[in-house]
């Protein structure tokens, strides 16, 4: 069955768990600048698409590519690029 | 509790399933007894993992659908035929079985009692699921925010809580629950029974003025529009939380 990209596209609510693997404290609440336009988001909000080897992470007010990870063998890899800053509360 | 909730490292912890419960031909809800349990928010899910025995793993994210308040954890799930998971929760594990699982997980898509705004629940088929968490929060919260739910099924059939959300709302404490069928017109229904669109959603939602708080809840195309429609009666974006559950009704199921 041939689906919109769209129709696959998840919230930052789908990568808590993920984040959670990674990151001491709850990562949905935390504040993610947009290194391309500058939009400011909770995590929880961000664009998610799992469907690709690993998981892209989306500006919701431009699209630009946020945040990659991958998770395999036993590491992880973890892209930030297009995050300028991540803001979030002490644990 | 409720901070404790959002603390911590994730760790995979087995539950014991104590209660099975159809809801619909393709819903049921599963109640576990999880001794290592920190306590949860209303809106917040799980992640279960099944590991064959070749060592395969499978992965997906299910809502909680319990409130904080009670003694197990209640998981409601929708079997899809194609699924990985979702076949086995719903068909296959029984009374007494263990399941491997993760949470509580999430702090985005939570709401919280003492929240005294008035609230507006719009779900989509099993969407519904973290939102009936809230729901049953709200019914032994001390204050209660005036509540309105719009609630899209496919047939009257499919609607998932059908009757405790009747009971919900015959307590008479501010909630008011309004259904739409998007496949069927049952004889003497008095919901709507078409998708959701700006009429419905200009009649059942808060007026702009209330600033409510706003959670959507979904397939994602259901989500999506639901948003856009809550955006152009001038909602303030920054109210409305969404959770999109994938083109499927779970993520990959």
């Amino acid at each position: 069955m041939k689906m919109q990209t769209s129709e696959m596209k998840l919230d930052g609510n789908a990568i808590a768990g993920l984040l959670g693997e990674i990151f001491a404290v709850e990562m949905t609440t935390a504040k993610g600048t947009c290194a391309s336009c500058g939009a400011v988001n909770e995590v929880g909000r961000v664009e998610v698409y799992v469907q690709a080897p690993g998981t892209v992470v989306r500006c919701p007010a431009c699209e630009a590519v946020l945040m990659r990870v991958v998770r395999g063998r036993g590491r992880y890899w973890l892209d930030l690029t297009g995050v300028r800053c991540l803001e979030f509360a002490e644990g | 509790m409720a901070r404790a909730a959002l603390l911590g490292r994730l760790g995979w912890q087995f539950g014991e399933l104590v209660e099975l419960v159809h809801e619909t031909p393709r819903v049921a809800s599963l109640y576990f007894n999880l001794p290592m349990w920190p306590g949860h928010l209303a809106g917040q899910h799980v992640d279960v993992r099944l590991t064959a025995e070749d060592g395969y793993q499978a992965e997906r994210s299910y809502s909680i659908a319990s409130p904080p308040e009670d003694r197990w954890v209640a998981l409601t799930v929708e079997r899809l035929d194609d699924g990985e998971v979702s076949p086995y929760l719903v068909g296959e594990l029984k009374v007494g079985d263990k399941l491997e699982l993760r949470g509580p997980i999430g702090g985005h898509f939570v709401w919280r009692g003492a929240d005294d705004r008035p609230l507006l629940l719009v779900a989509g088929g099993s969407g519904v699921v973290p939102l009936m968490a809230m729901l049953r929060h709200r019914s032994s919260a001390p204050h209660k925010a005036p509540a309105r739910v719009l609630y899209s099924s496919r047939t009257l059939a499919d609607i998932i809580y059908r009757e405790e959300i009747d009971r919900l709302v015959a307590a008479n404490d501010g909630l008011s629950v309004t259904h739409t069928l998007t496949r069927e017109k049952p004889a003497g229904w008095s919901g709507y029974t078409r998708r959701i669109d700006a009429a419905m959603v200009k009649e059942v939602a808060w007026p702009k003025a209330q600033a409510p708080a706003v959670f959507v809840c979904g397939p994602t195309p259901f989500v999506e529009a639901a948003a856009d429609l809550l955006v152009g009666l001038d909602y303030d974006p920054l109210w409305i939380k969404t959770e999109r559950f994938g083109a499927t009704g779970g993520p990959g199921g």
